[in-house]
């Protein structure tokens, strides 16, 4: 799995856009077999800018595989760290960060 | 690999509801850092409404300060961009409704003090042609803008 994270400054205002490598299950696809496929989804995603929280987006398994989620918001400025850390229904998480242009 | 660590289990089912439950009981949590459990009730609505009232309080009313992006038409139900954006002054909450959907509530954005955000945006499934909602929650008032997306192929949603 992979997390991914872009933040660009611009006006006056942050752009960060991230993408998570999840699969997103819903826990009604089934496989040809027939089997169901267990729901797995990415619950919880927090976006803190410099360490300070500034988001924290929860999702559904309606959201598409490999979530690719954005915003804009007024905080942040160049040079400060982005990080994204988000939590599955399994409990698995993992982060990713980068730094604001 | 992590479930087979007894140390990170325990560590998990120590995060457990009801352990949150007897700390909020307790006054160690403020509201703010109950609402931060994944909220299954309005997640699990089958109904627009009732997940619109679950995660915001409301559904809204509609508001030129709203805007919603989608396709329009989605070939692909998989995969629905869908942006919010507002001019509302400091909004706190986010929440994305997709009324066809078995469970409507895609997602919902909590806002910290000062974060300002004036735009989400997510891909979302879709099951079937219906209106998705973008709601905003700002001053304590809940407003929205929506748009009908056209789905020529279901996303399993």
């Amino acid at each position: 799995m992979a997390t991914k994270v872009r933040a660009k400054h611009k006006d006056g205002e942050t752009l960060i856009k991230a993408l998570v490598n999840h699969p997103m299950e819903t826990g009604t696809r089934k496989e040809k077999d027939g089997a169901v496929v267990p729901a797995h989804w990415i619950q919880q995603m927090t976006f803190t800018i410099g360490g300070k929280k500034v988001v924290a987006a929860q999702l559904n398994t309606t959201v598409s595989k490999n979530p690719y989620i954005s915003f804009k918001t007024a905080a942040g400025k160049p040079g400060d760290k982005v990080e994204l850390s988000w939590s599955d229904n399994k409990g698995a998480s993992e982060s990713g960060s980068t730094t604001i242009k | 690999m992590q479930n087979s660590n007894p140390r990170r289990l325990f560590l998990k089912q120590a995060m457990s509801a009801s352990v949150v439950t007897v700390a909020a009981a307790a006054g160690l949590l403020t509201p703010r850092m109950v609402l931060a459990q994944w909220n299954a009730d309005a997640f699990n609505a089958t109904t627009a409404a009732d997940a619109a009232g679950k995660s915001l309080g409301g559904a809204g009313e509609k508001s030129d300060k709203v805007k919603i992006k989608t396709p329009g038409t989605a070939e692909n139900g998989a995969v629905v961009p869908i942006e919010i954006s507002t001019t509302l002054p400091s909004p706190t909450q986010f929440a994305i409704v997709a009324e066809k959907n078995s469970k409507p509530l895609c997602i919902t954005y909590d806002v910290e003090d000062g974060a300002s955000v004036s735009m989400v945006g997510i891909r979302i499934k879709m099951g079937k042609t219906g209106n998705v909602t973008g709601i905003v929650k700002s001053g304590g008032k809940l407003y929205m803008a929506q748009e009908q997306v056209k789905v020529t192929a279901g996303g399993c949603a």
